[in-house]
């Protein structure tokens, strides 16, 4: 009786569902009946994952943690020193906040790489048998979200927002082989960035007289309306490149600034900066670009991440705040608030910082406050 | 506990092997690719109930990770492919009643049968995330996980399964 007839009868029928069910979506591509269902999935399973993601995160960082023992000491002693100076420069803040207000409008300097952003914690990674990479986060379209936002970290570009639910979203990652992005570099060539798994990025030129050569950062070349890329967002630096015959478009491999291994907080562009910060946001080496002495930054987003975020703040907040508190209600590193981050790349006389996100990995004990576009 | 009629069982076993799936194993970044302990839950039930209860979980299984967040492809595309799993699995379950090994045998094939018809699925429609590379270098990482979680999951799965009121699923 193990493979009767009605056994195969049963088989056939789901199987033939199955047919059917992919014809149907793969017809209404990301649209219709299909697409909402998958809306519908997100807001109701959304929440039932968060709260799982709040209650497995320390077995998650249990087990990431073991990996890097022996570095997280001279983190730790790093942090403690930071947060000391950053103690520090917050007792003087108030007498430069106004001094520093008056400056900035004559500097001008607020134009520059002001992302308006959302931050949203990754609480679910999807990446079924090394084919899709996709990560679901806290946020969703009750805080303004929609579909195609640009999705970045302290590091740069980490990808797009595919489906957005109520309460959450998931991001089509950069490394996910359907994510391109039009890319440009610092001699204003410009090219194609593609994803790959867990593969380096792949890099092509448009120009066939363009060339490029290990090393050289890239930056988002920005798409029409601002969607879904904007501008300005670092995206990875060259790790090689062909060299092709004359006439040839030239091709390279590309190494991601973000760590996707160690996603964590994520920040989504709600508002894209009026002008091209063209390679403000490359500037000095990435991924940890310290600000020194410039860290100007007045009151901003309430971000609490622990030390174990991997969000590594790395540009400096600054002009007016306008700082939305933490809704969620969770205990855990749950930052979302939007802010405006700005770099300030010339150097402003005081240095003030408040500690608005708890910076990781900036070893640098000088008075820096390296905060985050992202 | 026999009071818990099967069916509802394992949908609460398959959403949460789902929400383990997505919040822990994933997001860990092991080498190679992730373990997927939603492949375990429906070889452990195809095991107890057979190839047609194989098949029917193995679909809404499926389904459920078709459509859950963050998944992104094709709606139909895993539960066809669970389908065909689960179905094989239980093709097995009169011999795997008494030998451990031929269990174990029975999950890693299903491993491996997710991951290479997920992949070849993929080649058919198209998918640009699937190459022949993608699929071979993770094929054994997929194994090896999934029957290094096996002892730990099938025999709870096994005997909840069998211990939770049958419906008429019995053949």
């Amino acid at each position: 009786m193990r493979d009767s007839r009605r056994t195969r009868v049963v088989l056939a029928l789901l199987l033939l569902t199955a047919f059917t069910l992919i014809t149907l979506d793969y017809r209404s591509r990301g649209g219709g009946f299909f697409g909402s269902i998958r809306r519908t999935a997100s807001s109701v399973f959304g929440p039932v994952e968060r709260v799982a993601a709040d209650v497995v995160r320390p077995v998650r960082h249990a087990v990431q943690a073991v990996g890097d023992i022996g570095s997280n000491h001279k983190k730790v002693t790093d942090l403690q020193k930071e947060v000391a100076t950053l103690q520090q420069q917050l007792k003087l803040q108030p007498f430069d906040t106004a001094r520093e207000n008056e400056l900035e409008q004559l500097l001008h300097v607020s134009a520059v790489g002001q992302y308006k952003l959302l931050y949203a914690q990754v609480i679910a990674v999807s990446a079924r048998n090394g084919f899709e990479w996709t990560a679901t986060i806290d946020a969703g379209s009750s805080d303004g979200l929609k579909e195609n936002m640009t999705v970045l970290n302290g590091d740069g570009l980490v990808g797009r927002l595919k489906i957005v639910g109520s309460t959450t979203s998931t991001v089509l990652l950069a490394i996910d082989p359907e994510f391109n992005v039009g890319v440009r570099l610092p001699n204003n060539a410009m090219g194609v960035v593609s994803g790959h798994g867990r593969s380096a990025m792949s890099l092509e030129m448009l120009d066939p007289t363009a060339r490029v050569k290990s090393g050289d950062g890239l930056v988002t070349q920005g798409s029409l309306d601002q969607t879904p890329f904007v501008w300005g967002v670092p995206v990875g630096s060259v790790l090689s490149a062909t060299n092709p015959l004359a006439g040839d478009v030239q091709t390279g491999e590309v190494k991601p600034y973000v760590d996707f291994s160690t996603l964590d907080l994520v920040g989504i562009v709600v508002e894209p900066p009026r002008v091209d910060p063209r390679e403000a946001l490359l500037a000095p080496p990435l991924p940890t670009v310290t600000v020194t002495t410039t860290a100007t930054a007045t009151a901003t987003a309430t971000v609490t991440a622990s030390p174990l975020a991997s969000f590594t703040p790395t540009f400096s907040f600054s002009s007016t705040p306008t700082a939305k508190p933490s809704k969620s209600s969770s205990p855990t590193p749950t930052a979302k608030a939007s802010s405006k981050p700005s770099v300030t790349p010339s150097a402003t006389p005081t240095p003030t910082a408040k500690p608005t996100a708890t910076p990781t990995g900036s070893p640098t004990g000088a008075p820096t406050a390296s905060a985050s576009h992202g | 506990m026999a009071e818990i009629p099967r069916a509802a069982l394992i949908v609460v076993l398959v959403l949460l092997a789902c929400v383990v799936d997505a919040v822990l194993f994933d997001p860990l970044s092991l080498p190679g690719s992730p373990p997927n302990l939603l492949v375990l839950v429906v070889a452990a039930i195809a095991l107890v109930l057979g190839p047609v209860g194989g098949a029917v979980t193995g679909f809404l299984a499926g389904l459920a990770a078709d459509i859950l967040p963050p998944a992104d492809h094709l709606i139909g595309r895993y539960a066809l492919v669970f389908c065909l799993a689960g179905y094989l699995v239980g093709l097995v379950h009169d011999e795997a009643q008494d030998s451990v090994v031929l269990s174990l045998v029975a999950v890693g094939a299903a491993a491996a049968v997710a991951t290479l018809l997920y992949g070849a699925l993929g080649g058919l429609l198209s998918d640009g995330r699937v190459d022949a590379h993608t699929i071979l270098s993770s094929l054994p990482f997929s194994i090896f996980y999934d029957v290094l979680l096996a002892p730990f999951v099938v025999p709870w799965v096994m005997s909840l399964t069998r211990r939770a009121e049958p419906q008429v699923t019995r053949k």
